[in-house]
């Protein structure tokens, strides 16, 4: 039989969902939101986004949405309906240029409006990248907070996706960490999406918000329809342990979450924090945990080299230098670029993640 | 030999066609009104346009039972772009493009077994199947280019070095009506001008910038003559010898004078991407509209048949044998394998000592294998 027709045969006895599920490298598990947090509604990572954005434009009639293709509702369907509820004049689509959309966003914010850029794919928001560094993170320390352009908010998705080979998998948090003046926030789930999204539009500091794409449909969740924001620059402890302390972001914590639960079929206990802020980030909490562990793995998707876990972990040896069992390790991409078909060898996968559990407690 | 009905002309060797007048922006002369062309050459502008059409038709079909996978931008329907081009240089031009590739690709002397090869990830791939559909190179082809515009000022960097060398030849950097408002490209104008920079920069204006009208973008759908002071061409960008006959202008005007813009009117069949499914932005009573009346292809044929060159059977028996081929090359493409683990450390520096790659951790270190 031919490679085409074996190929065909294979695909058609699966279902496409069932089979996009087996190829991805994590296991999404939905959270419960707070009680107090008033009714919930089933929605995905994406609909939580388009929720965030509705209140925050029926709040605050300041607030604008813009960038390529918005207006229809997106190219991940974020947008949807916005532009039919709150006009053309507060919703619209800008041509194909990130540094113009940036920069053209960071005038909007200190003229005092509530922009809501979209750039779409991280992996295009280069080109803007001096704007980001130099303008907008800059603006008030430059003009000795005579100006500031806090009502920015630059949204944007990231992460790996399977198949999106260089130029659409990147996620470029590193980058950003590296400006004070910005703040970086990486949700893991739709309940924290939409309150994060809130809380960055409502932060009076340009934020970049990234949305790690593969969780836009993947994850599931009872969000609560009011409005409600979560606090930036809070990790967050998903899951208590004594034996080692895991620290990811975005769809890392997933794939950490289930290591956690293969390392206690070996009787390790694993505490697993998502740092959700990367910048200014919580070295607090990371480091009481570490503190009583005295191990720690830290993973994301992104190269190790300059990658964000090396700023965690030369926090962590030096606040926790005496509690530490092991040393730091850490779990991340490889130094290259994001390959195309090479992609499953690139990603910390789970495995990996708990081969270094292991090695951290057996050190 | 063929056996013709009683009455036919016999084989004429040249022909003449009108083409549609061009429109030029601060140009003295313009482009010829008329065009001569010889039987071989209509022979090889058709089979290479119809190699590319079953190409990319290959590609959808490939792409929809899951072995190319990822993002894959098809050329058909812009087949007279990049053929045309093609006719009026040589093979010591460059040209550079974005990630809309495939056809120029071929064009520019890559195997289609090579691209198919590399559109499913595989060693037999162009680029050793580490780049995919949207990186495709060969000599005197730089790219394939993922970032919208990123490729415009490179060509103008090309063309530099075309005239540091003091070659008669250019460079052509293409990019499209969305990448127009770019930031970059402006830049790339002013430099070229500035500095007299052999290079023809081409938009290929396929009237949506993946799913935005031109209307909706750009201020200004005059794309030949955004470059202001540098002059400018639209052509029709569905009629070959048009496109070939502009870029032959083109050519004589940026080797003696400076750079000059040609704006390709043309369109795409399928849409922006093979997860676009192109019918959200515009009616399929357009895209049947155009397939009907302004294919490149099918016009293309009637002009070759009308002049005598071939026959109805000729053609027939080309399309049989480019759709063979086509079938033979994916056969090729489909019996490679992927890239071997090594190489996603590979091809990443250069370097004369041994480099170690570090991988998910820093203890474990791939070898960086240099480049061949």
């Amino acid at each position: 039989m031919s490679l085409l027709r074996q190929s065909r045969n294979i695909l058609s006895n699966l279902k496409a969902k069932s089979l996009a599920k087996r190829l991805m490298h994590f296991k999404f598990e939905p959270d419960n939101p707070s009680t107090n947090l008033g009714p919930t509604e089933n929605m995905n990572y994406l609909k939580a986004l388009t929720n965030a954005m509705d209140i925050s434009l029926e709040n605050d009639p300041t607030a604008i949405i813009f960038g390529e293709d918005v207006a229809f509702g997106g190219v991940f369907r974020c947008t949807v309906g916005l532009r039919e509820k709150y006009g053309s004049d507060r919703v619209f689509n800008t041509p194909l240029c990130e540094q113009g959309i940036v920069g053209f966003g960071i005038g909007a914010a200190v003229a005092g409006s509530t922009a809501i850029a979209e750039i779409q794919f991280a992996d295009y928001i280069l080109p803007a990248f001096d704007q980001i560094v130099n303008e907008a993170a800059k603006y008030r320390y430059r003009s000795g907070g005579l100006f500031e352009c806090g009502k920015l908010t630059i949204r944007t998705p990231c992460g790996a996706v399977g198949h999106g080979a260089l130029y659409h998998s990147q996620t470029p948090e590193a980058y950003f960490a590296h400006s004070t003046g910005l703040k970086v926030v990486i949700p893991r789930s739709p309940i924290q999406a939409k309150g994060l999204l809130l809380a960055c539009i409502r932060d009076d500091n340009p934020c970049i918000f990234l949305e790690p794409k593969i969780l836009y449909r993947a994850a599931e969740e009872e969000v609560p329809v009011g409005d409600y924001t979560l606090p930036l620059s809070q990790a967050e402890v998903l899951r208590e342990g004594s034996d080692v302390t895991l620290i990811g972001y975005g769809t890392q914590i997933h794939v950490l979450k289930e290591v956690a639960e293969l390392a206690a079929k070996d009787g390790i206990s694993c505490e697993v924090i998502d740092l959700v802020t990367i910048l200014p980030w919580d070295a607090d909490t990371v480091c009481t945990s570490v503190s009583k562990t005295g191990r720690c793995v830290i993973t994301h998707e992104s190269p190790v080299t300059g990658g964000f876990a090396g700023e965690v972990a030369a926090t962590i040896q030096k606040e926790c230098f005496l509690n530490l069992e092991a040393p730091v390790e850490r779990v991340c991409g490889y130094d290259t670029p994001f390959p195309h078909v090479l992609e499953p060898f690139f990603m910390p996968d789970k495995w990996r993640c708990l081969q270094a559990v292991k090695n951290v407690v057996n050190y | 030999m063929f056996f013709q009905p009683l009455g036919i002309r016999t084989y004429s060797a040249e022909a003449t066609f009108p083409i549609k007048p061009i429109d030029t922006h601060k140009l003295e002369n313009s482009p010829a009104t008329e065009v001569q062309i010889n039987k071989d050459d209509a022979i090889s502008y058709y089979t290479k346009m119809q190699i590319i059409r079953r190409m990319e038709l290959k590609a959808d079909q490939l792409y929809k039972q899951k072995i190319i996978r990822g993002f894959c931008h098809l050329y058909d329907g812009q087949e007279a772009c990049c053929a045309g081009i093609e006719a009026s240089l040589t093979p010591k031009d460059d040209v550079i493009t974005a990630y809309r590739a495939h056809g120029w690709a071929f064009i520019r002397g890559v195997p289609v077994c090579n691209i198919l090869a590399e559109l499913f990830g595989r060693k037999l791939g162009c680029a050793k199947g580490k780049g995919g559909s949207m990186h495709m190179y060969s000599k005197n082809f730089y790219g394939g280019n993922g970032i919208v515009g990123a490729q415009v000022p490179l060509g103008a960097g090309i063309a530099f070095a075309h005239k540091y060398r003091n070659s008669d030849t250019v460079t052509v950097a293409c990019y499209g009506d969305g990448a127009a408002n770019q930031g970059q490209i402006f830049e790339s104008f002013n430099m070229s001008q500035l500095w007299k920079l052999p290079a023809i920069f081409v938009c290929e204006n396929n009237r949506y910038g993946m799913g935005t009208s031109v209307e909706r973008a750009s201020a200004s759908t005059d794309y030949f003559t955004r470059g202001d002071y540098i002059p400018g061409l639209r052509v029709d960008g569905m009629d070959v010898l048009a496109v070939r006959e502009a870029t032959r202008f083109a050519k004589e005007y940026a080797v003696k004078e400076g750079p000059i813009l040609m704006e390709l009117v043309t369109y795409r069949y399928h849409g922006h991407s093979m997860s676009d499914p192109g019918t959200s932005y515009r009616t399929r009573d357009e895209v049947k509209e155009i397939r009907k009346n302004l294919d490149p292809i099918m016009s293309f044929r009637d002009k070759i048949i009308s002049a005598g060159f071939v026959t109805k059977q000729d053609v027939a028996t080309i399309d049989a044998e480019v759709k063979q081929h086509v079938e033979n090359e994916t056969a090729k493409a489909l019996a490679s394998t992927e890239p071997d683990f090594d190489q996603i450390a590979s091809d990443i520096y250069v370097t004369d000592t041994p480099l170690s790659i570090r991988s998910c951790n820093i203890y474990n270190k791939l070898h960086h294998q240099p480049s061949v």
